[in-house]
């Protein structure tokens, strides 16, 4: 039987948003960030955020990480109201279920990649072991490199190992390929789908790049803080077959 | 480990050394304060053990001669535990290979046991044996000093008579830890000595049985002191006593005690700075770490690390060095420490000198940097803390700068763009950098302050043994002596300039105070002795009235132009009103001065003289002391060259170990405070710096601008250290002082010019570090990784 709870034909809510905005205040000029968001995700589900710069979509996943709090609405994570937890409750929010991919892989430069990801197996409660965790991301040939001396592809797997090495319930991406080269790109990616067949991960990716959205379930555009387009995919495309 | 404590270590590793700056810091700190602790804790214990095992008496009153049957009186007196009498007198002794006289005090023992209150330590040889006269114990340090042991044999003037005595012991007793001759300040080992006498030969040869004329006794738990001492005085009186008085007044003991309280007061002055210092150098420090880490903050906080792990992990950037520092500064401080006791054990006469080495100092000292190192670290810590995720994951605002003072249309096109630069930083973080100068000028400070001691010794030695005195002799007779005297002195070959004074035991009084005093009455304040205040201003004799050391007049409440009433306790007890002519700063003791001819018409004798000043004629001087060696009314010889030698010798050198510890710690202080400015500038700047190098300016210029700040901090800093150093020396001056010495508050100018260079030195070490990795900075990986 698969892993991913969606190839078994079950449609299980992992999160709900609804009616979410954000806004900012900066100096005079109030920045409406998100204007009344509502969506819901499911488990397994691969989903990709497209938008412009600006169009909110680093926000939205920020609050959907419980790294920032939404001026108004309500957001629900299997059922619980995560914009009502406490800041304990937000860091075993994180701890627990969430894991978090960064543009810039935000790897802690004085620790080696194994470690970085132990950063994470230490304090999870069922994690798999690290090395596991880098062996998915084909780099169990380079556990005791320091970020220094990994490729930036190399980083960026890393960064994957180290968010999915806890089983997270939601896997977070925030412009994984951003910072990458055509090729490196799509091996990160594959890495991301991997990860998201293989252990049922519901996986969020925000990108720019609209040509990534052919590898999702689902594709939700935002502009200017707005849903303009939410779509399932008919097919998933394989990452390799992506082009751009 | 945990990959949390891993990252710690390797980047506490990585700012190795800012982080060892710190631990210096608190080493310097945590070393003074564990080693002055421990010091002033065994001298107290030391000499607490010391009178408790060898019974020193509470209470002392000196008579001429009292018959033996006041012990049984004294006894009686409610609150007297104990009492024991005694013979004192000072003789003249010939020292094998001294030319001149030495003196001896002569203390008597019992001959069948030892004595009930203040016993002797037997460090060597045997105690004196019944029915042997010529049997002597005399005081360690004037037996060494002079190379002799038990078994050797001394000759002494006593009562007139020649007295050939045997050396049988090598003793110390609590009486005198401070060993002086009475008169003096500093000891002359080789010129001064107890010698611990047979009783019944004592009172054979000075003709005082069934008498004594020193007594002292011990009180019983919880008497009055002040009571015990009025019915001495009403007791004693008519026997010629100058009054009974209590350990507090004991010489000996008064120097111990002083030095225990100088070392407390170092106790709380100096940490105090360097502990300061380390908080502020933590807070700058972990400022700047946390600043440069707010991706990393932000990707743990991301992770689901909790705000403590965030907090804790950070706390360890400020824990791990003073932790480092704590452990430093307690083997420093004990070594310290020891070393401390090593010199006071050459300077007092303990039986026993242990150093007790307290667990509490160290618990303390160690609680007080790690409460030090959360103070520091807290505010950065809190940011870390407190840093929304989202918004750590932001690199930080850029920082907000305005048109500063140079912004004037005016100015900005003479002045060149780096020099804006230098200028506009300071100004956007004023207190940052009032800061960096405060803490620059306290090393100057601590410099100035330290090497100040040194200033002010030479000050004493000045004022002491060159202005005020120049006599080569003081003579002391041990018994009044008629005026006549000088003349039978001025006829010995070899005198050339002879001067006399008298002084005189009185009691002075001024409405409800009142203190016992000797006045000294002088022929003139131009002579061999002169009047010298601690500034170095002579004053002149008033012709009348009496000249009070300001320290005395200020005991005793009164001004000039008061009206003094004095008892004299000596001769014919008369009484007198005497108008204070004026107050004198000396450095030594408390004194009060007279013209000699008022003083003896006050006191209504003929007049009477105690001792000379004589100038010799050194040709001729070795004859001279042969001849006073053997004058019956010569009591001692006290030699100027000998005490400044021995003034040299011991305060001086234990000065300049405190002098060389200080300057090192503020070379140390110096150091870390002017590296880490310079570090932390370079890490914060090195993108901008890199930016300006692309631009083409060269890597001079951008030295200029990194390094030019900090020499701006560091030169604004050294006046500012200049003045907070001569404050904290007339802080320490004023603490330090006592009723037996005042310190002079005087700076040379070697002192400013060696903070000054220990300042730029210092500097340019740092300057000159930094600049090694400015220039090595890689121009295209600095442009890459994000700020």
């Amino acid at each position: 039987m698969p892993d991913n709870p969606l190839d078994r034909g079950e449609h299980v809510e992992v999160l709900r948003i609804t009616d979410l905005s954000k806004f900012y205040t900066m100096g005079e000029v109030r920045v409406d960030a998100l204007k009344h968001i509502s969506l819901e995700f499911h488990a397994g589900e691969l989903a990709v955020l497209l938008g412009a710069s600006g169009s909110g979509k680093s926000t939205l996943l920020n609050i959907i990480g419980g790294l920032d709090v939404p001026s108004s609405g309500k957001l629900f994570f299997h059922g619980r109201e995560i914009t009502a937890a406490t800041e304990a409750e937000l860091t075993a929010y994180r701890r627990r279920s969430i894991g978090f991919v960064f543009q810039f892989y935000n790897l802690i430069s004085s620790l080696s990649a194994l470690e970085n990801v132990q950063l994470v197996t230490e304090i999870a409660d069922n994690p798999m072991s690290a090395e596991e965790a880098l062996r998915l991301v084909d780099l169990g040939h380079r556990l005791n490199h320091f970020p220094a001396q990994l490729s930036g592809g190399e980083q960026q797997r890393v960064a994957i190992a180290r968010a999915v090495a806890k089983r997270p319930e939601l896997l977070l991406c925030d412009e994984p390929t951003g910072a990458l080269d055509f090729q490196t790109g799509k091996l990160v990616l594959d890495v991301i789908e991997k990860v998201n067949r293989e252990l049922g991960t519901t996986t969020l990716v925000i990108t720019h790049n609209a040509s990534i959205a052919g590898m999702a379930d689902r594709v939700v555009r935002l502009r200017s803080g707005e849903i303009s387009e939410d779509r399932q995919n008919l097919t998933r495309m394989s990452p390799s077959e992506l082009v751009w | 480990m945990k990959p949390l404590q891993r990252k710690l270590l390797r980047e506490l590793m990585r700012l190795k050394g800012q982080m060892l700056a710190v631990a210096a810091v608190v080493a310097c700190g945590i070393s003074v304060f564990v080693s002055m602790s421990s010091v002033k804790h065994s001298l107290e214990v030391s000499r607490q053990r010391y009178y408790n095992r060898y019974r020193f008496a509470d209470v002392f009153v000196q008579v001429k001669r009292a018959p033996e049957f006041y012990r049984e009186t004294v006894s009686r007196i409610p609150g007297v535990a104990s009492v024991s009498t005694r013979i004192t007198a000072d003789v003249t002794l010939d020292v094998p290979g001294l030319d001149e006289p030495a003196t001896a005090r002569l203390v008597s023992i019992p001959e069948y046991r030892t004595p009930v209150l203040n016993d002797l330590f037997l460090k060597k040889g045997r105690y004196i044996e019944p029915g042997k006269p010529e049997e002597v114990i005399a005081s360690k340090p004037f037996l060494e000093a002079n190379h002799l042991v038990p078994g050797d044999r001394i000759s002494a003037v006593i009562n007139g008579r020649k007295r050939n005595l045997l050396i049988v012991g090598m003793g110390l007793s609590p009486e005198y830890i401070y060993e002086v001759q009475p008169g003096s300040f500093f000891p002359d080992k080789r010129r001064f000595g107890v010698f611990w006498m047979g009783r019944r030969s004592l009172e054979s040869a000075l003709d005082m049985s069934g008498a004594f004329n020193d007594l002292s006794l011990t009180l019983a738990h919880g008497a009055s002191e002040k009571d015990v001492i009025m019915r001495l005085d009403n007791l004693f009186k008519r026997y010629g006593s100058l009054g009974a008085y209590g350990r507090s007044e004991q010489l000996s003991d008064r120097f111990i005690v002083d030095e225990i309280k100088q070392v407390g007061i170092q106790i709380t002055f100096l940490p105090v700075v360097f502990l300061a210092v380390a908080v502020f150098l933590l807070n700058i420090v972990l400022r700047r770490i946390v600043a440069t880490q707010r991706d990393q903050i932000a990707v743990l906080k991301a992770i689901g690390y909790s705000n403590e792990d965030v907090g804790l992990h950070y706390l360890g950037f400020a824990m791990i060095p003073t932790a480092f520092g704590a452990v430093a500064g307690t083997l420093l401080g004990a070594w310290l420490g020891r070393g401390m006791m090593d010199i006071y054990a050459e300077f007092y006469n303990f039986a026993e000198l242990v150093y007790y080495f307290r667990f509490e100092d160290v618990a303390l000292s160690v609680l007080l940097s790690f409460a030090a190192a959360i103070f520091g670290a807290l505010g950065a810590v809190r940011k870390a803390v407190q840093l929304p995720p989202a918004e750590a994951m932001r690199p930080d605002s850029p920082a907000l700068y305005k048109p500063g003072i140079f912004d004037r249309e005016s100015l900005r096109k003479k002045i060149p763009v780096s020099l804006r630069i230098i200028v506009r930083n300071l100004e956007r973080r004023p207190w940052k950098a009032a800061l960096s100068v405060l803490m620059i000028s306290l090393s100057v400070a601590i410099l100035i302050a330290g090497r100040y001691t040194n200033d002010c010794l030479e000050r004493m030695v000045q004022v002491e043994f060159s202005r005020k005195h120049r006599e080569d002799v003081t003579v002391i007779f041990n018994n009044p002596m008629p005026p006549g005297v000088r003349f039978n002195i001025a006829s010995l070959d070899g005198v050339i300039e002879h001067e006399y004074y008298r002084e005189e035991p009185v009691k002075m009084s001024f409405g409800h105070r009142v203190r016992r005093q000797s006045i000294k009455g002088i022929v003139s304040a131009e002579g061999l002795q002169r009047l010298v205040d601690k500034e170095n201003r002579q004053f002149g004799m008033p012709p009348d009235g009496i000249l009070l050391t300001t320290t005395l007049a200020t005991l005793l409440g009164v001004r000039p132009g008061d009206k003094l009433q004095i008892d004299f306790l000596q001769g014919r007890q008369r009484h007198g009103e005497l108008l204070v002519s004026g107050t004198i700063d000396e450095i030594l003791g408390l004194s009060a001065y007279m013209n000699l001819g008022a003083l003896n018409r006050l006191a209504g004798d003929g007049g009477a003289l105690n001792a000379a000043y004589l100038r010799l004629d050194q040709a001729k001087a070795g004859k001279l002391y042969t001849t006073f060696k053997k004058m019956p009314g010569v009591a001692g010889i006290m030699m100027l060259k000998a005490m400044k030698e021995s003034f040299n010798e011991l305060i001086a050198q234990s000065m300049n170990t405190s002098t060389v510890i200080l300057t090192s710690f503020a070379c140390v202080l110096a150091f870390a405070v002017v590296y880490n400015g310079a570090r932390i500038s370079l890490s914060e700047r090195a993108r901008e710096l890199t930016s300006l190098r692309v631009l083409g300016m060269t890597k001079g210029e951008i030295s200029f601008i990194l390094l030019g700040e900090q020499a701006l901090l560091t030169l604004s800093a050294i006046p500012l250290g200049f003045l907070i150093g001569i404050g904290l020396s007339a802080l320490l001056a004023h603490a330090l002082s006592s009723e037996l010495y005042r310190l002079p508050l005087v700076f040379s100018a070697v002192n400013f010019l060696f903070a000054f260079l220990v300042i730029v030195f210092v500097s340019v070490l740092s300057a000159f570090l930094v600049r090694r990795r400015l220039t090595s900075l890689d121009l295209v990986e600095v442009l890459k990784t994000r700020e």
